[in-house]
This record gives structure tokens, sequence and C-alpha cells, in this order.
């Protein structure tokens, strides 16, 4: 039966709206949005002041939000990809960072952990970590797309094996940089009161869109995420299509993985990036993508990984006890994740309609 | 839909007319309506169903039968009208499928809805087992003498995978005549058998009939509905057409009451459309020698003429699709060699082929074709997009420019270009997948069961495009698994039987009698 | 053709576990089994994870530098942070029939059957870092820091600071393990008892990054303290980021003071230059310790205390020298 073949006129609006895929990931944002405005207004307030180094910053939830939230963005960015093409995810993006901030740091170090100068130009280190990071990715492509095994299985070697491989890229040691510059990407540039990383976020967002507007990446991944056997007779490569979202899913690694060991000029290999999979695979989802691969949308997942970071940010500023933390987020998670299924937004579109019908009766 | 009403499960109403009106009748639907936003699914059906007889519910997609069955079996609840089941005096309930089978009315679905990796028995008898203890001799033993007494060809012990898919559908029929059924529904359960496994499950039916069963049998095969059926109820666009006796209605009148419309003569549709008749009608398009894939098929030898139609033919199985599948590079190619135009080339994956302006409409449409969640623009443009390059789209224009152009030139019924194509029934989609590969342009375009499964409207649409594409100078190879249409639209057919090549007829040889005979063995060896 | 992939995914499982197993040890040092009471002693060595935190690092480059050919050791090495393939670590120790067994559980519980295998097998065990629920029979000694007490230090330094009010920003390692629970402890028992103030309480999970964002909401929300206790480095450090980003002084003498843990060296670099006041050492170098309990067994001698808590310090801004630093710093 074609349910759609006509809408009637009531409640068209409504029905659009609830049935963009964006909508639950901006609706989730203007409900945290409200629920901060009533509880404290000052949530909003953004000041401007200077550093300890005289550099003038932007400080305020608002701008945490955006500085935190943009590595989520840029990894959301990828495990979208990743998700609608292999219909699974990568649990070891956050062991990857921790491999690629490492090759950061060891180009930068050199043999020397605490080096009085960098050893190699920052953009050297940068480009070096990159394809590290995507070989790393290409490596769990090849086991997803070629050996055809479970995405999460897959990516459970590496989830396993990747910080012990971050320690030993530098030899269990702690390399520190001392170079101010190199602070400056997961900081503030100096002159500049907008945190780096929300700059590099939006460099990466223009840049998939471009390559989503003049490649056919999104159609091309779409297809092999619904139907891969249709996808194969007409002449795409689904394979290849599939390892080349994980290879840019180490892309994306890189990237966060560079600001994160720039944010403090060191690492931790046990700690850095910890469980940030899991937010990245919320994000997807908050972004209404389905976690079985097909249709995606990156704007919703953006969207999705702000609100993550906006829901944290919050979290803090209430001042939440402690043990209850993963609790309430936990709570709130649930709610948008139910909220975001296909079953409820129908469920909230008749509501809508309903809504409607009565109105016009009562009028009437 | 999603919040159900809660209802007591034996919740039984009383009001205004409440038995059956007819003696025999084991089932009576009055004045059944049914909307979803936007659409009138049905409009005051009747339907009567009676003891001991085959009905074949009828009408082209869209037409309400699958609304109709699912009001019956409690998937959908109606928004009017009334259920009389025999033995029950008063009108029944249907809330769930739960509600329907407590009252014996079962159903067979198209795709099989069984384990496939338990035993014949526990398929039979899963989920209606009492209590937690379960005395497994017992089940085998009586599953095994409801197989025999069926005559199916299955063990109870068998894992079901192993059986064919016309056995499996078989035990699926028997798991609900064991079910004490007084209504049996078979909806499109033939489609994936072949003619012998469709004979044997004939012969089941007719068993179940001379029980006292009543069976509702839908299908889109016109031939098995003559061949089984006592009574025809025809619906269209959600309205009752009528009911007639099978000896009542010649097949051109129910296709015609189908489409509401006066059919011309399908036997005519060839004659209708020029043959191409250019000097070069005599250039080989494609050539193959000792062509085979790892799909288990013999080598074989193959070409096609420009603007000429030929086709493959053979029982189902017998490697038909395998042979266009190795044309087309879909399956691995061991070995042979290909000529395009009298030229060598290499076809080792299906963008080879593509280059080589061959298009390939798969054999099965929701596997193979339809990418289900993407718009109908975008499975239209699907082919030639990736022919043209990754870092080449098409701007959203063009797209639409193309996607508009073909929905109108091949009237497929989409409420936008941007709807999702699986929400259009299986011709709209089988049309916009034709779309798909015309829109390339190819030089040869390969048909494999392009008729499979839509209705019949649609089905004349494509032989006579396929016709006028061929008069255009375009070479088609053309597969489907009734023959009658492969002779009104091929001027060569070649024969397979059991993965080879058998046999080939043009011209006079072309009839049915003669493929049957060279099927079967007559022909050249 | 799937038993072709099975086979190929645990090649590749293996593949990488030995790339990790030779991430971790490092040294290099691949210990020949030889056995024969006049030889080396043979200890096994089951340890949590070297890469999960600095202190695991010098605590396993210690017992490596410890237990070696020239000290008379025959050492092998096992590292997991799941207690059940540790428990395994220690049966395959147990058939291999080393001298002792060397143990930082990662979990308390399951560990009395395989250690009574190990006595009846005449293995001695000496748990270290950590302890144990099992009946202090089974093992000769247990070698532990006192996380209370370390917070107490910390705590009492604090004291003797006589602020004139005290605002603090208390930021937790993982909630539940041990030293989380002993050096919060000690916080809590102050804020009743001198009416300390609790700005805010929360866990940042021994994340610098997540520190900074908290005590980035502190500042934001514009409520005044002059204390951060971390309860360790990482996250000390990223209490300073956001400090220093927001401009407000800290350390010796200045607005806020900065009380962190672990004693990395980098930590203790910022105390020698006075920008943060406090760091509670938690002493990673058992070797030595566990070495003289050998040496104590194997003259015959008879250990004298079960639970041996070690020496640990607290270094304060004002009297660090760059000596306590090379030798203390981790």
């Amino acid at each position: 039966m074609q349910t759609n073949t006509q809408k009637p006129g009531i409640g068209k609006v409504g029905t659009k709206i609830f049935r963009q895929q964006i909508f639950i990931p901006i609706a989730a944002l203007l409900l945290l949005a409200i629920f901060n405005l009533i509880r404290d207004p000052s949530f909003y307030k953004i000041t401007f002041g200077y550093n300890n180094l005289g550099d003038p910053v932007l400080s305020g939830s608002l701008i945490n939000i955006l500085d935190y939230g943009s590595e989520l963005a840029i990894l959301a960015i990828g495990m979208t990809l990743v998700t609608a093409a292999s219909g699974g995810q990568d649990i070891s993006v956050g062991a990857a960072m921790a491999i690629s901030g490492s090759v950061v740091l060891r180009v930068l170090c050199g043999t020397n952990t605490r080096p009085e100068t960098l050893q190699a130009p920052i953009i050297v280190a940068f480009l070096v970590s990159c394809v590290v990071a995507m070989l790393f990715g290409a490596f769990n492509g090849v086991l997803v797309a070629y050996f055809k095994i479970q995405p999460m299985v897959a990516t459970l070697i590496l989830f396993t094996a990747g910080r012990s491989i971050a320690a030993w890229i530098n030899n269990n040691e702690l390399p520190i940089i001392s170079d101010p510059s190199f602070g400056y990407w997961g900081g503030f540039i100096p002159g500049i009161p907008i945190p780096t990383p929300f700059f590099i976020a939006v460099a990466c967002m223009i840049i998939i869109a471009l390559v989503l507007r003049f490649t056919n990446l999104g159609l091309y991944t779409q297809a092999v995420g619904i139907n891969e056997s249709s996808s194969k007779l007409n002449g795409l490569n689904p394979a290849f299509i599939k390892f080349l979202s994980f290879v840019i899913l180490g892309l994306c690694v890189a990237v966060t993985g560079f600001i994160k060991v720039s944010r403090f000029s060191t690492i931790n290999y046990s700690v850095i990036a910890k469980d940030i999979e899991m937010d990245a695979i919320l994000a997807v989802a908050l972004g209404g993508n389905p976690l079985g691969g097909g249709k995606f949308n990156i704007s919703a997942s953006i969207i999705g990984a702000y609100v993550i970071q906006f829901l944290t940010t919050t979290l803090y500023a209430l001042k939440v006890p402690s043990d209850a933390l993963p609790a309430y987020k936990a709570v709130v998670v649930i709610i948008l994740v139910v909220l975001s299924t296909p079953i409820v937004r129908e469920w909230l579109n008749n509501l809508w309609k309903k809504m409607k019908s009565k109105q016009i009766k009562e009028v009437a | 839909m999603l919040i159900r009403t809660f209802v007591p499960r034996f919740f039984i109403k009383i009001k205004g007319v409440n038995t059956l009106v007819k003696d025999k009748s084991v089932l009576e639907m009055r004045n059944i309506h049914k909307s979803f936003p936007g659409v009138r699914a049905l409009q005051g059906v009747d339907f009567t169903l009676c003891e001991g007889e085959i009905h074949a519910l009828m009408g082209e997609n869209g037409a309400g039968k699958s609304t109709l069955i699912k009001v019956l079996t409690g998937v959908y609840g109606k928004d009017e009208g009334q259920i009389f089941l025999k033995g029950t005096d008063n009108e029944v309930s249907i809330h769930s499928p739960q509600d329907a089978q407590r009252l014996g009315i079962s159903t067979v679905y198209q795709e099989i809805t069984l384990c496939p990796n338990l035993s014949v028995a526990e398929n039979m008898y899963i989920g209606r087992t009492e209590g937690i203890g379960q005395n497994w001799k017992k089940m085998n033993r009586d599953a095994d003498k409801i197989l025999q007494s069926l005559d199916i060809p299955a063990k109870s012990t068998q894992q079901l995978a192993s059986c064919s898919i016309a056995v499996q559908q078989m035990v699926a029929i028997a798991r609900a005549v064991d079910m004490d059924c007084k209504v049996l529904i078979l909806d499109e359960p033939t489609s994936s058998l072949d003619e012998q496994e469709v004979a044997k499950l004939f012969k089941l039916m007719r068993e179940l009939k001379a029980k006292g069963v009543g069976i509702i049998f839908v299908t889109h095969f016109l031939d098995q509905v003559y061949e089984v059926c006592d009574k025809i109820t025809v619906l269209r666009d959600g309205q009752l057409v009528g009911e007639y006796e099978i000896k009542e209605l010649p097949r051109v009148q129910l296709v015609s009451k189908m489409l509401g419309k006066d059919l011309d003569d399908m036997s005519d549709i060839r004659s209708e459309s020029a043959t191409y008749d250019k000097e070069d009608a005599s250039t080989l398009v494609f050539e193959a020698n000792e062509l085979v894939s790892d799909a288990g098929i013999k080598p074989f030898d193959f070409y096609i003429k420009k603007g000429e139609v030929n086709g493959f033919t053979g029982l189902l199985g017998s490697g038909r699709s395998e042979c266009v599948r190795a044309i087309f590079g879909a399956d691995r190619v061991l070995g042979g060699t290909v000529k395009k135009n009298g030229k060598t080339v290499k076809i080792t994956k299906p963008l080879d082929a593509m280059k080589n302006g061959i298009a390939y409409l798969p054999e099965d449409r929701k596997v193979d074709g339809i990418v289900g969640d993407l718009s109908v623009r975008e499975n239209i443009i699907l082919a030639l997009q990736v022919l043209k390059g990754f870092f080449k789209p098409f701007s959203k224009a063009e797209t639409y420019k193309f996607a508009e152009e073909y929905i109108k030139l091949l009237g497929i019924k989409t409420a936008s270009a941007d709807t999702p194509i699986k929400s259009l029934s299986g011709g709209n989609q089988q049309k916009a997948i034709l779309a798909r590969w015309l829109l390339m342009n190819p030089e040869y375009l390969i048909l494999d069961e392009p008729t499979r499964g839509i209705d019949v409207g649609t089905k004349v649409d494509i032989q006579k495009l396929v016709l006028k594409l061929a008069s255009e100078g375009m070479s088609v190879t053309f597969i489907s698994s009734e023959t009658d249409e492969m002779l009104r639209t091929c001027s060569r057919l070649i024969v397979m039987r059991d993965r080879k090549v058998v046999g080939e007829l043009s011209g006079d040889d072309l009839s049915q009698n003669k493929i049957m005979s060279t099927i079967a063995g007559g022909g050249r060896e | 053709m799937k038993r072709f992939k099975t086979k190929l995914l645990s090649v590749v499982l293996a593949a990488t576990m030995v790339i990790s197993l030779a991430a971790c040890g490092n040294t290099g040092d691949a210990p020949a089994s030889s056995s024969g009471s006049d030889g080396p002693i043979k200890v096994g060595i089951i340890n949590n994870d070297p890469n999960e935190s600095g202190y695991r690092t010098a605590n396993d480059r210690d017992m490596h530098e410890m237990f070696t050919a020239e000290n008379g050791y025959d050492a092998s090495f096992a590292y997991s942070n799941d207690n059940d393939k540790q428990i395994e670590a220690a049966q395959k120790f147990v058939q291999d029939g080393v001298d002792y067994i060397l143990l930082s559980a990662a979990g308390t519980a399951g560990w009395d059957s395989v250690l009574k295998d190990a006595q009846d097998a005449g293995i001695k065990v000496i748990l270290f870092d950590r302890t144990i629920d099992a009946s202090e029979d089974l093992y000769e000694a247990s070698i532990v820091s006192d996380m209370a007490k370390e917070g107490q230090t910390a705590v009492d330094w604090l004291k003797g600071q006589n602020l004139s009010e005290y605002n603090i920003i208390h930021l937790q390692g993982v909630m539940g393990t041990a030293a989380q629970q002993g050096r919060t402890a000690a916080v809590d028992a102050a804020v009743a008892s001198d009416g300390w103030n609790i700005v805010t309480q929360q866990t940042a999970e021994w994340n610098a990054e997540k520190a900074q964002q908290i005590v980035q909401s502190v500042i934001d929300s514009g409520e005044s303290f002059n204390v951060i206790y971390a309860e360790n480095d990482d996250m000390a450090k990223g209490a300073v980021a956001a400090l220093d980003k927001a401009n407000i002084s800290h350390g010796v003498g200045k607005d806020v003071i900065i009380i962190g843990f672990d004693c990395n060296k980098w930590a203790l670099e910022e105390l020698l230059n006075q920008n943060w006041n406090y760091d509670g050492q938690c002493n990673p170098f058992q070797a030595s310790y566990i070495d003289s309990i050998i040496k104590t067994i194997e003259s015959g001698g008879t250990v004298a205390e079960k639970t041996v808590i070690m020496d640990e310090k607290g270094f304060d801004a004002t009297t660090i020298t760059a000596e306590d630093v090379e030798k203390y710093g981790i």
C-alpha cells in the first residue's frame, strides 16, 4: 500500500517536520537549551577576557560546548560513513586516536621525550599521523570489507591492542612538548578568542560537504549500505566503498587525535579519548541514522555530537553528584534514542495529526 | 496502528444481522472499509468463501488484495464492516494474527516465515506446544502422520533448510492445516516454485479442498487460477468488481475486469510493432564463445544481432539466469571469449559490461534490483551515474530531469521522484529499474524475468516496450517463466536443460509444443 | 570458507597479541626457563597492563630492573587488567613450577583456588600494590600503599596552610577504585570536622580533559574557590589548564592551591616551578621490598609482618628539591 501518495492538507507541515531525520537532534538541542534557560540563564553568558599569556579568549558554557563537541563532531562524520556503508560501527576509534596522537608526539619529539625544540614541523607530524591512522583504518576496512568480519568484531582487535601500540610507539615514555605553538591547535591561536578545535571542525565539515557535493560518495555509500547485491550489479564495488569509509574514518581519527594531544601537549595512553567511540556511535544514533546502515545524514550526526557535549556540560553545570553522573547521562540518552526511533516518530506524527484535526473540529 | 486499544481476548460483538447468510459458507466479510493516510484501501468490499472451495482473489497491485487479507488475519484493524465465521453465531472481532489463528484462519505467505534451521516437525509445532515439557517422539510421529496424509515428501526430523522451497511451502501449509483451520489463505505461494512443484502444491490444495477447507488463493499467474480455482473475486482500486464462477469468466474478461478497461488482445502485441529491418540487422552486437562462470553452468556459445529479441527458456534452475549473469559479469567468469560488435572485449565485472553498453535487469527485483531506501530518482540514475564516474556527479536538477522524464515515459506510479522506491508496488518498482537501464541507453539489454510478480497491465507494457526498443535497434535478451510471453516477444529462443544449452528455436519452430519437447529432450543434443 | 575466516581471524588476533606483548616487554629480556634448586630463583610476575597509567609503567619498569639474571632471578611476566586472565596466568605459572608468584591482582575475588594450588605445589605468593579477598595463609606477604594515609597526609598538609577559608574543587578518580576511595575519605572527613566548603565534588575519571571541563564549568558559574584537590596529576593538570585560560593565578602564594597525586616527574617539576603546591606520592617501587622478603624466605627466615605498608611522601612546593624530582619522579 502506498501510504504517502497524497497527504491530506491538515498537519502537512507538522508531518513533514516529524519525518525529517534532522528533527530529533535539533529537538534534543532545543530541549536542552530551554532547560538551561529556565534553570539558569547565566549558562549562556559569554565573557571576553585574557588568559594567563595575555591572549584574548572567550569563555562560557557555549564556548566549551563548541570546543569539546568539535572533536566528537569530526569523529561523527567518519562514523556516520562507516555505519552507512558497513552497517556496523568502529569501536576502535579511541584506541586509534591514542595511536595517532602518540605518532604526532613521536615525530615532534624524536628520541628525546622532553625536547627543548620541536624535532620536526608540526604539519609533518600531523601528516605522518594521518597516514598512520589511515593505515589502521585500512586494516579495519580490509577485515570488514574483504574478509567480511562483523565491524564490531573486526575493530575489537584494534580496540584491544591500540593503546599498547600507542605506548610502544613512544617506548612507554610520556613525551611532553614545551613549544607553545603546538598547544594552539587544541587551545587558542594568539589573537583569536574562539577555540581552534571549532575552526578545525568547521573545516572538516566544509571538506565533507564539498566531497559529498562533488563526488558520489553519498550515493555510493548509501546504495552499498542498503543493498550490496544490487549495488554490485550496478557496477559498484561494495567492498571498496566499505574499505574507503574506514579509511576516511581513519583520517577523522587523525584530526581528533591531533587536537587531543595538542590540548595538553602530552598524552596519557590509557585515558586519552577513553570511551569516545561510544559517544561517536551515539552521535550517529542521535542523528537518526539507522545503525544497520543505509541512508545517512551527516549534518544530523554533527548536531548529535554537539548535543552530547551540551548534555555533558549541562550535567557539569548542574554539579550532579559524581557517582550519579553516568546514570543521569544514560537516562537522557535513552530518552533521546527512543525518541529518535521510527516507531516513536510515527506515533508523534499521528498524535500531531490528531491534535490538528481536533483543533479544526473545535473551530468548526 | 501503534497503540492498539486493549481488547479482551474473547470479545465478541452482537449487532444487526449476525449470522452467516449462506449455509455452505465458512467465511463472510461484509462491507469492509479500511483507510490509510491518503489512501482508501478498501471501500465496502464483500467477500464470501464456501466450504471446500478454492477461491482466487484477483486484482492488480494496489487493488486491495493484501489489505483485505491483512484485515482478515488481524494484521490491520478494519474501519468498518463485519466478519462472520462458520461455527460462531455472531460477528467475530479479529485484532491480531493470534486471534485469527485461534478462529481457524491460517495464512501461508509468499516468503517462507518458518525457521530454516529447525526440523520440519519443530516448525510444524513451534509456538503451540502446551507447557514446558515436550514429547519429541510423539511430536515427530504426529508430524510424520500429517506429512504422509498430505503426501508431502519430507521427514519430520529433517532440517527445514534441506527441503526445497516448494516442500518448505507445503510444510507451512501442513502446519496451518494441522491447526484445524477452516480458512486457508495462500498468498502468492507459487512465485518461487517450478512447474512440477506447482503441480504438487495444487494436488495438496485439492486434497484440502476435499476435506472441506476453504482456500483463498492470491496469485498473479492466470494459468494457475484457471487450473485450480472454483471461483474468482476481483478487486480494483479498493472496490469489489464482482464474484464469478470460473467457468463463466474467460481469461480476457478477467484481465479486462482487473484492469478496468477492454484489453487489446494480448496475443496481438507482436504484430503491432514494426521489426527492425535496417541493413545492419545482421551485425552481431554481442558474441560469446565457450563462456563459463562459477555459477555451475556448462560453457555455452551465444550471439545476438542488432535489433533482435532473443531469450533463454527452460525450467526454473535450468541455468537461464546464470547464462545472462555470465554475460554481464555478475558471476565470476571462469573462461571463454566475448566479442562486442566484432571486437574482443574483457568482461569480468558488471562495470565492464556497462562500459560496453550492456545492461542487465536482474531476476530478483528485491534482492538484486532495487535499492529500497533510496528514492525513485536515485534508483533511476544509479547505473548511469556509476558509469559516469565517482568524481562526476550529476547535478540535482539533471537527476530530476532524468527521473521525471522516465517516470512519465514508462508511466511509473509514484507520489514523487523523491518517494523511496520500496513504497512503490512491484510493477512500478520494476519499471523504475527498467528506467535505470534505459537511461544508460544500452546497445544490448538483458531482461531476466522482468514480468515476475507484477500486475498484468505492467506485464503487457513491458512486453510492448521490449518490442518497441528492438524496432529502434536495441538488442534485447528476454527471459520469462511464462512461455507465452516469450513466444510473443522473442524471435529466437535458446533452450536450456540442466545448466546446459540444449537447443535453439526460431521461425516456425517457435511454439509451446516445440519448446516443451526440446526441454524434455527432443531437440538437438 | 567460513572455517578459513575463523582461522584467519584467530591468526590476526594472535598476531595482535604478540604485538601488544612485544609492546609491553620493552626491556626485551626473554627469560629462559631453567629448573633446579641451585639455579636462579624462578618468579612469575602477574601485573596489570603497564600502559594503564604512569604509576603502572614505573611499577613495571621497577620490577623489570629488579628481577634480572644478574640479581639471581629468572622472571616471567604476564599482564592483564582482566581478573580471569590473571587467574589463568597464575595457573600457568603453577604448572610451570615457578618458585614465587608475584601478584598485583586486577580484582579482589576468585583467587582462593588457584592460590591453594600454588600452596600445594610449594609455590610462595607475594602480593604487591593490590590486596585480595583470600585467607592470609595463602600468601607470604602483601606490599601495599595506604591510599587513605596518602589522602590524610595531603589533607593534613592543607590544614597546615591555615587558610582563612577553604573552598575546594574536588576532582575524583574513577569511582570505586581504592585510590579514589582512600583519597576522597580524607577530604570528606575534613569537610565534616573543619567545616570546609566543597564547591564541587565530581569524578573526572583520572582524565585531564574532563577535569578541565569541570573546573571550567565552575569558573563559568562565577563561584569562587581557592583549592583544587585532584586525586591524580593528570586531573590537576587539566584543572590548571582551565585556570590558565581564565587567567586565575595558582601555585605558591597565588590565588588557588593545587594538589595532585602520584608524583609524575612532570608534576614534581610543576612543584619545583611553584605552579602547584603539593603532590602526594603513591609509591610504585615495590620491587626492593619484595626482593628483601624473598631473600629472607630463601635464607630460612620468616616474614615478620604479613602486610607491609610502603613509605610514601608528600612534597611541598616550598621545600621540594631538584634531587627529589629525579629520585621520586616516575
